[in-house]
């Protein structure tokens, strides 16, 4: 199997931003980028006078981040929740030799384009009430789109962790993420709010994996870093040929994504 | 107010399997046809090509092609006491959406239902006893014969390009077939799909087992074909992506590719996309159907369109609904066990096991929507005897692979961990190594299986959403344990590094995660008025220039997916409506 390019974060980590607890002893919270654009918006006129920042403001307010990807931005996420987001993703998918870290493959993008567009605010959703609880057999029944029910999940989680440790969940050490992250996954957790912990659970756990696998035109899944991670060729249109040919044989992994082919 | 249109001869209502075979018989036959069909038109070229077609997150999660819960869905439960919720999102089945309904975005295995369907309640009563049979299992003949349907699986199978290996022709047992099957008068109208490794591994152990195994038919040509009408296939591709999603090849057996742009060529024919039929019209002493009405979705606009012959043609689910909420015979009363709409609603069951073999590569990403062999010894074999096993049905066991995609399909052994370092690992490890067995069961009818009318929830067009009372019996439980430990003992002797057992089902049925789209039974077929709500041509009883087309006629389900005998059903009922119904219209099956 051939490897996926050499992982952005390697050895060292240049990226002042990155939020791979492995990477961040040195990096104070004050340090991170939410507190950093929380400052901007307090602090900078650019912002408050409604002057839109160029792209080239933009850059010189960026702390040193030359070899990172550009940060693409969020359309959804607020500020604490894409901390929340960019440090689940690089929790569940650590960078090692065989991917780069979530938000390297761009799982934080893909789930924020996805609360942002249709689905994210209730697609294809039957949304008339009465709204009862209802057997976990009969599926869905929350008064809530993907988009709400994220947000309310992100908040409720954050409420237990500040409770549990004093800080919210992207604050937290790595063997104290995981222990959240199981106590959703096992719904040990219980939301004070009420939101059900399964659903958000089931929610989130169902979009890193999209994040990760489905077509890299949904802004995750960048450089096809999942498929290389299985093997799996994408967009190929053909194995007529290929049936006999690799029957019980490695196929080449070189996959093949939508816009490859556009 | 509905604006009235001009009267045609037939009026069909959903344009997909049912609906397309039966415009193309009919307008071919010089009546004129029109087709109302809820979703928009779609083209192999524009919209089912490379490479947005190859889009599982599109198609397989967002369910592109398919029906839009917020528009209309059903309420579940499972048993009339629990209070029934809308199914507020797809989940264990997918109707379709799109001119071509389900048939675009199917797989193609395509089966042959025999008597043991057809005769199921006299044929375990005659071997078991009257008491074999539990009280609350409402089966029954359905009063049709596999011998009738014979030339009409013939038909279907021809003009879907099924593609397989015969067991039986005119008796004579035919080596590699499936030697269970009914006899056919003819081979398939292709030979078998290449198997695939999984499929072939599967078959030696099935076979060192004492088992029978034989590649699935299937509507995926597996080499270019023209069919009897002059539709020319593509072959097949084995591209992976075949189940949820239109062909890119036109190698799959689809209303799309084969009678629906047939019925367009003829004059007699119209289609009207983005059409919602609401109510099927009565006339005033209930004895006629007069039409249908039906909303534009792209502008609100509300339509009536009168007709001689209405077809229900909308999906098994659909067609029970617009029978519900058009008040055409009695409403089933699962207290009482009276009335006969909404009866019978049966689903299917299963099992599977995954094998993981070290140092293998499956490359589970390259096969066709039928890449799959399969065994019917407990299935449609009447010499396997269910008496010591105490359950009525059947269930099939195959090995193989259609449509594993990333998203939905990263077998790891049971007890990896879901994310992190070690999860990465065993994802990548074990991908490509594994392959997985699995079982489909038929489910028996129950009387407490059921649709109806929610009292509660309505659809976009202001009507009651249809309620579904479902769950598993005893019955189904048995026979689950059963398959299990088929699969089980097959899965071992293949001596699989690694292997995540099957178990038998013995939860709720649950509207996720996906299923199948076989869904039965709602206005089922019989010999007389008082258990059934069409007769064997599927005309129905109260109304006698009304039809109604789909599994939904189906009295109980089989193991087996159930587009064939839908298939051949529709062409069957073309054939009585061109033959005998308009020479004299009237009940074609005195009551
Ligand atoms: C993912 C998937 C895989 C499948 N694989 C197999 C398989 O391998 N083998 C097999 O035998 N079967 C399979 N099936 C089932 C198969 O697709 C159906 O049995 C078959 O398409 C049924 O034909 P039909 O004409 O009854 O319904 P459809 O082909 O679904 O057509 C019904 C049409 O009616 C339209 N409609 C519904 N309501 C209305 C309304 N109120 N007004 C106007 N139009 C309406 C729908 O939009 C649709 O186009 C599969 C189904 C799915 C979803
Ligand atoms: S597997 Fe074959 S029939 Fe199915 S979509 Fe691909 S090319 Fe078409």
């Amino acid at each position: 199997m051939t490897k996926p390019e050499s992982p952005r974060h390697e050895s060292v980590c240049r990226d002042s931003l990155c939020k791979d607890p492995s990477h961040t002893e040195s990096a104070t919270p004050e340090f991170d980028r939410r507190n950093f654009l929380k400052g901007a918006v307090v602090g900078g006129a650019a912002a408050v006078s409604g002057t839109a920042l160029t792209p080239e403001s933009a850059q010189a307010q960026q702390p040193a981040a030359a070899s990172a990807p550009q940060p693409a931005g969020y359309e959804f996420l607020n500020l604490d929740e894409a901390a929340f987001i960019e440090a689940l993703v690089d929790h569940m998918v650590p960078a090692d030799d065989l991917t780069p870290k979530g938000t390297d493959v761009g799982i934080n993008i893909y789930i924020d384009r996805a609360l942002a567009g249709g689905w994210g605010k209730g697609d294809r959703l039957y949304m008339q009430g009465p709204w009862k609880k209802g057997a976990p057999s009969q599926g869905y029944q929350l008064p809530l789109t993907p988009a709400q029910l994220y947000r309310a999940g992100i908040e409720a989680t954050n409420v237990h962790c500040r409770k549990t440790y004093g800080k919210t969940f992207d604050r937290l050490d790595e063997a104290q993420r995981e222990e959240v992250l199981v106590g959703l996954q096992s719904a040990k957790i219980n939301f004070d709010s009420g939101l059900p912990v399964r659903v958000f659970w089931g929610a989130l756990y169902q979009t890193v994996i999209e994040g990760m696998f489905s077509d890299p035109i949904y802004g995750g899944n960048r450089n096809k870093a999942g498929w290389q991670l299985i093997g799996f060729p994408g967009v190929i249109a053909v194995h007529r040929d290929h049936v006999e040919q690799y029957r019980g044989k490695p196929f080449p992994n070189k996959p093949v994504s939508i816009s490859d082919m556009s | 107010m509905a604006t009235k249109l001009k009267e045609v001869d037939v009026v069909i209502v959903g344009l997909g399997w049912t609906g397309g075979i039966l415009a193309k018989e009919l307008a071919e036959a010089g009546m004129k046809v029109v087709a109302l069909e809820r979703g928009a038109a779609r083209s192999s070229e524009n919209d089912y090509s490379l490479p947005n077609i190859r889009d599982e997150l599109r198609y397989v999660v967002r369910h592109d092609l398919m029906q839009n819960t917020a528009r209309d869905t059903l309420t579940v439960r499972n048993n009339p006491t629990q209070e029934a919720l809308p199914m507020r999102r797809l989940g264990s089945f997918l109707p379709g959406e799109v001119v071509g309904g389900s048939g675009v975005h199917w797989s193609g295995h395509t089966w042959r239902w025999t008597d043991m369907e057809f005769k199921v309640r006299s044929m375990y009563e005659e071997r078991y006893g009257k008491k074999f049979i539990p009280d609350d299992m409402t089966i029954q003949d359905w009063g049709i014969t596999y011998a009738e349907l014979e030339p009409y699986y013939e038909k279907f199978e021809y003009t879907a390009a099924v593609s397989g290996k015969a067991g039986n022709i005119n008796g004579k047992i035919q080596p590699g077939g499936n030697p269970f099957e009914a006899p056919r008068a003819k081979d398939y109208a292709l030979p078998p799909l290449t198997p695939i490794l999984a499929s072939e591994m599967f078959s030696n152990a099935a076979r060192n087992a004492g088992y029978n195994p034989f590649p699935r038919p299937s509507a995926n040509a597996s080499q270019a074909y023209t069919n009897p009408d002059g539709t020319k296939f593509g072959a097949c591709q084995y591209c992976g992506y075949c189940q949820r999603f239109g062909c890119e090849a036109n190698a799959k057996g689809s209303p799309h590719l084969t009678v629906i742009p047939l019925a367009m060529k003829s004059p007699n024919f119209e289609l009207r996309a983005n059409s919602w039929v609401t109510k099927v019209l009565k006339d005033s002493d209930g004895k006629k159907v007069t039409g249908v009405t039906y909303t534009n979705v792209l502008n609100g606009e509300e339509f009536e369109q009168p007709a001689n012959i209405v077809l229900l043609c909308a999906y098994a689910i659909n067609n029970v609904h617009l029978m519900l909420l058009s008040g055409i015979g009695q409403a089933y009363d699962p207290a009482s066990g009276n009335g006969v709409v909404g009866k019978n609603y049966c689903y299917q069951t299963g099992a599977s096991a995954t094998l993981f073999f070290e140092g293998k590569h499956f490359n589970p990403f390259m096969n066709a929507g039928g890449s799959n062999a399969t065994i019917d010894d407990f299935n449609i074999n009447w010499g396997f005897d269910r008496g010591p096993h105490n359950f009525v049905g059947a269930y099939n066991v195959g090995g193989g692979f259609n449509t594993n995609l990333p998203i939905g399909y990263r077998p790891v052994p049971s007890g990896t961990p879901q994310w992190g370092k070690a999860w990465k690992q065993a994802t990548a490890k074990w991908y490509q190594t594994a392959m997985v067995i699995n079982a489909s069961g038929s489910v028996m009818a129950n009387r407490n299986n059921y649709f109806d009318l929610d009292p509660t929830y309505r659809n976009a067009f202001g009507q009651p959403l249809m309620r579904m009372t479902f769950d598993y019996k005893a019955n189904e439980h048995k026979m689950g344990t059963h398959a299990a430990q088929v699969i089980n003992d097959i899965a071992k002797s293949m001596n699989p590094t690694r292997i995540n057992q099957a178990t038998a089902r013995t939860e709720p049925w649950t509207v996720v995660p996906y299923q199948s789209t076989h869904n039965t039974g709602g206005t089922i077929m019989g010999t007389k008025p008082s258990d059934s709500v069409v007769n064997k041509y599927l005309q129905s009883w109260n109304c006698h220039n009304l039809f109604v087309v789909g599994a939904n006629v189906f009295p109980h389900n089989s193991s087996y997916n159930p587009t064939g005998p839908v298939g051949a059903l529709a062409y069957w009922t073309a054939d009585a409506i061109k033959n005998k119904y308009v020479k004299n219209p009237g009940p074609l099956v005195q009551a």
